[in-house]
Formats: C-alpha cells, structure tokens, sequence
C-alpha cells in the first residue's frame, strides 16, 4: 500500500467518529431512498403483473337491468377486445361475532365459460363446483377478517330471503385490490366482503334470469377510452346505465394508484430531503477538515506531489465515507424494503407479491452521494492546493478581529471578555457560522419533517370524524326511497336524532374535463354531516348553487362563479348548467354539495331518501343492529367508531411505518450534524484553546467557550429549523395531494418542542465528547506545531 | 568566445573563483555582488543563479518588503548558510529557490532552467526531481511511521533510495517503524533529513533545522548535513540565525532587512561537533 493511502487510513481511523457519523447521514438518506424506490417498484410491478394475467377491465358501467342480447352489441363496439356482464348485488350479511350487520357484494360468474376478465386467483379451498349450489368463494380480506375457513357458513338476506352461504374457497381478483364500498374513505374487511356465486343461482335469486345488471370489458390497445365509454354510455342509457367510467374511476385502482402517488411523495421527498442534508454536511465537513489539514498539503506538494495527486488523495476520503454510506443505506434500505413489502402483502390483496429490486436505485444514490461529496472537496482542495506551500507553511496573519456589532452598539460591557470572544469568533468568521448553524437548523428541520406526518393525521382524524361527520352510524338504501319512510327510521331502535341523506351519481363537466362525483343533497342547518368553510365553520348551502370540494375543484380547474354541467347519471338524467357558489376544503374524495330541496329540483323529484345520517343512543346500539340485519332496503351501514378504528388500522398504520423511519432517521442525521459540528470546531481551534490552558484557562472554562458557542449557533439554529421544516412539511404535503386523499398541513407544538430536545440532547452529548477531548488536548505540541 | 570561456573555466580550479577574501563586507563593496554585476568568467558548476528578485507580502492591511533585489549564485557540491535575523528574508529566499513560492519580480535559475518562468506543475515536477526540503517544524505527516514518511517521497522520485537506507544514513534505521509523535525533536528532525535526501536530490534545503532543536540534538543534525553533503555531494543551503552554525559553511551568505549584506567564504571549516553555542 501507498504511504499516501496509509495516512489516508490512518487519518480516518484517528477521527472515526466524524467519519462514521458522516457515514451514517449518507446512510440514512441512502437508506429511505432505496427503501421507497424499491417498494414503489415492487409495488408497480406486483400490479401491473397482476393486472395483466388477470385481465383487469379497463371499463366498468353498471345498469339497472339490460337483456343478455345487449352483450353482442357491446362487443361490436370499435376497440372492445372482451365483455363480461354480471349481476352483482349487495345483500346484508349477519356474521357470527360482528354485532352490526356487513355488506356481501355478489357478483356472478358464468358456469360455462372460464372468467376472461377480472379473473379470480384461488387462495385457498376450492374453486365454485358445476351444479352445487348455495357455494360461494369469498374475498380474502373478509375471510380473514372473520376468520372464515372452507365449510363455514355465512348469512345473507338474499332479495329478502335468509340464506346460507357455504364458503368453497378464498379468492382474490384485481377489481377489488382495496375493498372498499363506494361512499367510504377506507377498506373495512370486516364489514365488506365479495362473494362470488354461480350466475344461474345468482340470476334466480334476483329474477335477473337472461338479464344483467354489470359490465365489465377490456379494450385494444389502440382504443380510445372516451370514445368506448360515450358508446357503452349510449346502449345502456335505455337499461337505465348510470355511466360507464374506466379505470380511474374505478375504486380500487383509484385508491391503489393514490396511495402509491402518495407512499411516493412520502417516500420520494424525505429521501432527497436527507440525501440533501447528508451531502451538505459532507461537503461542509470535508471543507473544513481540509482546511485543517492545509500544512500536511504544503509540505506534500514542497515534496513534489501534484495537485492532482493531492486531490486524488482527498477524493479517496470521500468515497471511502460515501461508499460506506452508500453500502450501509442499501443494505438497510433492502432490508426494510423487505419489511414494508411484507407489510404491503398483508394490507394489500395480491396474489403474490414481486419483490423487485433495481440496481440503479443504488447506482444513483452513489452518483448523488458521491457528486456532493466530491464537489465539496473539490473546492476546498482547490483552495489548499492553490495556496503557495510557502505560504500556506507560514503562520496565518493574526485574523482579523473587530469589536462586535452588539458591542458597537454600547452593550459591549455586559459581557465577559470569554463572551466577547465568543461573538467575535461568531462574527468573524460569518460563512463559517451561518454553515454551521444552518447545519443544525437542518437537522431540527428533518426531524420536524420526520414527525409532522402523525400530527396530520390526527388533525385529519379530528376534522373528519369529530367536525364533519358527528353521527353515529350512517344509512345507505338499496335505492331512493320516498322521505315518507324518514319517521321510520328516525324510530328505528336507539336513534335520537336524524338527517337525511340523498346523494346522486353524477357526471360533472367544465370546459373539457369531466369527472363522475356524487352529488350530495344537505339539509338547511344539519348537525351531523356538515360541510365546513376554510375556517372550519358550518356552511350552510342554499340557493340553487353548487359547493364543491377543494380537490374536485382543482381537477376541474373550477373557480367559484363559474358554471359547471351537471349530468345527472340516474332517473330523468337532466343535464344542466349550474354556478359554482363555493368551494370547501376536504380532506378525503371529491364531492359536490347542493340544498336537498336543490337538489331534488333538479331530480324532478318530491323528495326521496338515499340514506340517513343517525344519532344513536350507545346503549341500544345491539337492538339497531338486529333490526337493520333484517331490513332489506338498507344496503349500507356504516359506524363510525368502526370506520375510526379501520382508518387508525390501515391508512394512519400504513403511514405511522414511514414516519417511524423518518423519525429514526431524522434523529441519526440530527445527531451527525451536531456532533460534526462541535467535532470540527475544536479540531480548528485547538490551537488557540490550547493557548488559552497554558496562560491559565482551566479545561472548565475553555470547554465553556466551546459549549457556548455551540449553545448560541444551536439556538439560532432552532427557530430556522422550525421554518425549514415547516417548508420540507408543506413541500410534502403538496406532493401527498391526490383525489382521494389529501393532507392537511398541520404541524402540532409538540412535533417542534420533539425537535428540538432531540437537537438539543445532540448537542449536550457531543458538547460532553469534545469536552473529554480537551482533556486529551496536548497543550505543548500543539503550540509547538505551526499552523 | 564562449567555448574559449568554458574551457577556460573547465581547466581552472573551480573553487578559487567562488572564494572571496574572507573579512566581512559592506554590500556595497561586495566582491560577490559585482562578480555577478559584471562576471569576469562565468562559472559552470552554478546551481543556482538569482537576478534582482524582491518579494513583497501582504500581511492582512500590512505590505512587507521580504525581499529587495537580491543576486546571488550557489555553486555545486558547496555547504551555504544563509545567515540573518528573524525577518531579514532568508526563509523567502529559500522558499523561493526550492520552488514553493515566486518571487514578485526578478528572474531565477536552476542550472539553465528558468524557474521564474515556470508553470506551477513545472515547479511540481522541480521539487519532486531535485529538492529536498528540510523544515524547522519538521513537518512530518502525523499518522505515517519514520519509513512510511520517507516511502512518500521515495514513491514518486525516479531514483530513489531504499527508505531503510535513508533513514541508515541519518542513524535512525532502528527508530523507523516509530510515529512521529513517539521520536524526539532531533530524530523527527533526522526522518525529516531522511525524506529529503531519500530521493538523492541536487540540492538540499534546510529552513532553521536546528531552530526547534536543543544543542546537543541540533548538532546531531547538523552532522547529518554534513555528511549528506559531503558524502553525497549534495549541494546544501541551510537557513540559520544562529552565527555558530555558519563556521560549518563553505560559504557564509548574510542577510539583512531583505538584502544581502555580506558574502564570507570560509577558508576553515568546522565539523558541527567542534561548534558551541
């Protein structure tokens, strides 16, 4: 080995703990990009796999009931590559150790033909035997919600009847990744199932013999979608279509291709983020640690090294920490990736899970590690190479020191000769200062940003489960129902206080973009699903106006007073114009809201019902539940204590992962910052701390001015790291943003007040390490050897 | 005409156009300095030939005149002090010699290579060929051993020494797997001697190398120059402001507020261990 390369071992090994802290930055960032490319690449891969061996349609349309004859016209249709009508109903479930009655959604399939499209993967027990009836294959989030095994048997209220279903075997099919009932914001196994049953005895339950309710179709390749969705549109309407939609529209695919939006900006932002600050601090490090190295450059280049050489020399440094780093974050990174792909099999439903993972996630994290890192060193070698070694050899002119601002301004006798030279140094060396204390802003900022995520979602929680929705248990109907029936829901057993609820499917146009939105009717002063204004007040919409969310409103590109068309995609379908009078800000889906009596307006309608929000006396929950069990024409019940506990199970768990990383990470990054800080300014200024012991300073009072100083750059540190975080937060927050789902920006006291004792735990504990290197400070070789 | 000249030089004794009565002189009446302002005979055997250089530093608001036209010559094989008060330019001098620093104006020349027209990697390749360097602080590299340290110059000379030979030649083969904070002054100072001479340079330059050092050790290593110079030929400059050294000089160059004060030759050398301080 080169003597040059056994200083360069050497010299690591003397400060191991900066090189490894350095290291350990990298790591992180490394860590959490590699993790969330590669589980964003399983995931797409895992999808797209499925998707396509599955044949996933591409367009979905549902009808009230078309004659089998319509599927001939449907696969002439110009790009239709396949068609499968079904009949798919929704029927209440009584499962045993569930008080509250679930939803079963039956869907058909044919007897005589094999699934080509939304074809089913078997998980477990037996696919549906020709001629034995009373079977079914049931989804696998519900089987395993309720721990349904092959033989058991489940309850349904079948088109009236009590029936048992007989559950043959475990199934998963790409059309429901998520489960989730339309109308609810997340998958609830527990109280949503699909149930899979031969057509014929599906049909004869439903008197849909030779008849369909469900279409499902794939295109060709070169099909245009709007044009096959106008054309389903038009030989449905008569059969009473409510609008054929593709895959964006589609729940599943919608709510899939948002959380990996999301798991994205989550996973793509705090990684630069880290990546970011890691190569800031590699390249302020690096600087200085060359500064102090300027003699040993001299008297290499006095021996004819070429600045080439030297900065070869120092480039190795820096891939050495990078390539440790680098190492270090992938092999993490993989490791976790691991971790949360597993977590991903679980709360996804996928048949098998591909665990992908790209080279070049790691080949980039070392260009971006690496280029920081070079590009730090190549200025400061730049600078020590260039300095004449003559010159560089030679003591630096004493610095150039003046009476501090606070001490031009008169306040200079409050201070103690040790402070003023604190603020001298501060001031002296201003780049150097602002650097360091930006360093650790940097540090407060990630760990801001690490843990903001958890206040959101409390907020978000709040917000909607405590300001917007405030009933206890919400109805949906089979279909709309006339508002006579009200005064009987509103003496179902336990409700205390009602309010209605009508909603209808909708096609929303402005200019050239369209999207489907439920239109929901509310009522003049209702207290339980309100709509809040942008300064969470109870808005109250009236007039003829429509109200939209926020999220609808941006897809659109709708301001308020502008005109929207409506299309009303069921009854009479009335296409109108109507003004948007107001836009609100929501959290989760995109809707429109009108006045109920708007709203039936525009139906053409006296008033009918589809669905109830309920107040319910907790004591009588059991005695509701039994009765809707047993009511037909609800379609729906949702609880909001269990759609509570479903969203802390599944969205808050899914992202509560990422920010437990972020934080660990978060923290690691705050402590290398702080530490190398501290580590730096006592390797640059040993010599004049040494001075300082041998006129006399005791070891206490030397360590004083260092803590001091690293105290004052520490507290400016702190309130611009709250704003830097606060800007990394709103940075992720707007990347978050999808349909379905959207993020406050909400960072809570005790997420700042976490960052800061962290940095400040950081900076006690690398206060005390340098404190027991000015113990070991060699007082005579210091001053012996020459700057 | 200039073959005559060289042939002429080639056949006399070299010396005796390098020695110069030995009393002290003013600048003014230097023999030296009007040998070099109106040269009678050119010498060969010049290593070094410097043509008014000055050198002006500027010390944060302060302008320090360290150099103010110096001329001087230095011939092959010969032991030159370089003698004068902290301040009086010496350092800069050599620095500049050595190819660590430039003059601000004035021309100097190693052999007939004119190093004030240089290019920075040329001076690279000028130090790395054919100066070694001796310097007060030793400046060793902390985290390599006495071998390794001298394994750095030797590593990218063109014909080196055997590390383990250099450090032989200044006594310290038995130290050389030692770090430098585990040496003396004397011997950091010997390994830094070692590394200098490791890759059998023209010249040797010595910036107060007994300046960190106490007697005894400092005329150890002043034995090893001289030893290194005679033994090698080497030709040797050493830097001093201690006026003792200069009796082990051939010549005895004295510096004064950045100019040449006086040129003394020594017609009796001393051996360092004869010296007192």
């Amino acid at each position: 080995m080169k003597a040059l390369d056994r200083k360069l071992l050497r010299d690591m090994r003397h400060m191991t703990g900066q090189t490894i802290a350095i290291a350990m930055v990298i790591a992180c960032g490394v860590a959490t990009y590699v993790m969330a490319l590669t589980v964003l690449g399983s995931l797409s891969l895992t999808r797209e796999t499925y998707y396509d061996r599955y044949g996933f349609a591409h367009v979905f349309a549902q009808v009230k009931r078309a004659p089998q004859t319509l599927e001939a016209r449907l696969a002439e249709i110009p790009g239709v590559a396949q068609v499968e009508t079904r009949t798919v109903f929704d029927v209440t479930l009584n499962v045993e150790g569930l008080d509250e009655p679930a939803i079963g959604r039956l869907i058909s399939i044919p007897e005589r033909k094999r699934l080509g499209i939304n074809a089913l993967y078997l998980r477990r027990g037996k696919m549906l035997q020709p001629g034995r009836y009373g079977e079914v294959l049931v989804s696998e989030g519900f089987a395993e919600a309720h721990d349904l095994e092959e033989g058991d048997k489940v309850r349904a209220v079948i088109n009236g009847r009590l029936k048992y279903l007989t559950i043959a075997g475990v199934a998963l099919t790409p059309e429901y990744i998520f489960q989730i009932r339309p109308g609810e914001l997340i998958p609830d196994d527990k109280r949503f199932g699909i149930f899979w049953m031969w057509e014929t005895e599906l049909e004869a339950a439903f008197n849909m013999q030779g008849a369909f309710n469900d279409i499902t179709l794939t295109m060709t390749r070169d099909a245009s979608e709007a044009k096959v969705i106008a054309d389903v549109d038009r030989l449905t309407e008569q059969y009473g279509g409510i609008g054929a939609f593709g895959r964006d529209d589609q729940v599943s695919h919608r709510y899939l291709s948002d959380e990996m939006k999301q798991l994205r900006s989550m996973a793509f932002i705090p990684p630069l983020i880290f990546l970011s600050v890691a190569a800031f601090l590699l390249n302020v490090v690096l600087a200085r640690l060359i500064n102090t190295q300027r003699e040993q450059i001299a008297a290499l280049k006095a021996f004819g090294y070429s600045k080439l050489q030297i900065g070869v020399h120092y480039g190795k440094y820096v891939a050495v920490i990078v390539i440790c780093g680098v190492t270090l974050g992938s092999i993490t990174g993989i490791w976790l990736a691991h971790g949360l792909t597993e977590l991903y099999v679980r709360f996804y439903k996928f048949p098998v899970f591909f665990f992908k993972f790209d080279s070049r996630v790691i080949i980039w994290a070392l260009f971006w590690s690496g280029l920081s890192g070079f590009l730090g060193v190549l200025f400061a070698v730049y600078r020590a190479v260039n300095l004449p070694p003559a010159e560089a050899m030679r003591p630096e002119p004493p610095a150039h020191f003046k009476p501090t601002i606070v001490e031009r301004i008169g306040l200079g006798k409050l201070f103690t000769h040790s402070a003023r030279m604190i603020l001298r140094h501060l001031e002296r060396q201003p780049v150097k200062s602002v650097l360091s204390a930006l360093g650790i802003s940097l540090a407060v900022a990630v760990l801001v940003m690490g843990r903001f995520m958890e206040d959101c979602i409390d907020y978000l929680m709040e917000y909607e489960f405590q300001m917007v929705q405030r009933q206890d248990v919400t109805l949906t109907f089979r279909e709309g129902l006339q508002s006579s029936v009200w005064h009987e829901i509103n003496h179902l057993p336990g409700v205390m206080y009602g309010q209605k609820m009508r909603s209808t499917p909708t096609r929303i146009h402005f200019g050239h973009r369209y999207r489907r939105v439920a239109v929901m009717g509310m009522e003049p002063n209702g207290d339980l699903f309100r709509i809040l204004d942008e300064h969470d007040r109870p808005l109250n919409v009236t007039g003829d106006g429509l109200v939209m969310s926020e999220a609808l409103a941006e897809v659109l590109h709708v301001k308020r007073g502008d005109a929207v068309t409506v299309e009303v995609l069921e009854g009479k379908r009335p296409v109108r114009d109507i003004p948007v009078t107001g836009i609100v800000p929501t959290y989760s889906g995109i809707t429109a809201y009108m006045s109920n009596e708007a709203l039936h307006r525009l139906l053409d309608e006296q008033g009918s019902l589809t669905g109830g929000y309920l107040q319910v006396d907790p004591l009588k929950y059991d005695e509701l539940y039994k009765t809707l069990r047993n009511t037909p024409a609800v379609a729906g019940v949702s609880i909001k204590d269990a759609a509570i506990q479903s969203f802390k199970d599944t969205i808050a768990e899914n992202l509560s992962t990422m920010r437990t990383f972020n934080i660990i990470f978060a923290t690691i990054i705050a402590f290398g910052v702080v530490y190398n800080t501290a580590r730096i300014s006592l390797s640059e200024r040993s010599r004049e701390l040494a001075t300082l012991r041998v006129i006399g300073f005791t070891e206490g009072e030397i360590s004083m001015l260092l803590f001091t100083e690293l105290g004052i750059l520490t507290i400016v540190a702190l309130p611009l790291g709250m704003v830097i975080g606060y800007g990394f937060c709103a940075l992720s927050v707007a990347t978050f943003d999808s349909e379905s789902f959207r993020i406050p920006l909400v960072i809570k006291p005790v997420t700042y007040g976490y960052s800061a004792i962290v940095v400040i735990i950081a900076a006690v504990l690398s206060g005390m390490v340098v404190r027991r290197r000015i113990h070991e400070l060699d007082l005579i070789a210091v001053l012996k050897a020459r700057e | 005409m200039s073959s005559t000249i060289l042939y002429t030089a080639t056949i006399v004794d070299c010396r005796w156009f390098g020695i110069f009565p030995t009393h002290s002189s003013s600048f003014e009446d230097s023999p030296m300095s009007s040998a070099i302002k109106h040269p009678l005979i050119p010498r060969t055997d010049v290593v070094f030939r410097t043509e008014q250089i000055t050198k002006t530093y500027h010390m944060g608001d302060v302008d320090v005149q360290a150099l103010q036209g110096i001329d001087l010559e230095l011939y092959r094989g010969e032991l030159v002090v370089l003698l004068g008060p902290s301040g009086s330019g010496k350092s800069t001098l050599l620095n500049i010699l050595g190819g660590l620093d430039t003059p601000s104006t004035g021309k100097v020349f190693y052999m007939q290579q004119e190093l004030t027209a240089e290019s920075d990697a040329d001076l690279t390749l000028y130090r790395r060929d054919h100066v070694g360097f001796v310097f007060q602080f030793y400046n060793l590299i902390p985290s390599l051993t006495a071998r390794e340290n001298v394994a750095l110059v030797t590593e990218i000379a063109q014909a080196p020494m055997e590390p383990k030979d250099a450090l032989q030649l200044v006594g310290l083969a038995h130290r050389m797997d030692h770090f430098p904070s585990q040496l003396s002054g004397g011997e950091q100072q010997r390994v830094a001697i070692a590394r200098a001479v490791a890759k059998r340079p023209a010249v040797l330059l010595c910036d107060e190398p007994t300046g960190a050092l106490d007697v005894q050790t400092g005329i150890v290593v002043l034995e090893v120059i001289e030893r290194i110079n005679r033994e090698l030929g080497t030709t040797t400059a050493v830097i001093t402001h201690n006026a003792t050294i200069s009796s082990m000089a051939d010549r005895v160059i004295s510096l004064f507020d950045g100019k040449i004060a006086a040129v003394n030759v020594n017609s009796q050398k001393l051996a360092p261990k004869e010296l007192v301080w």
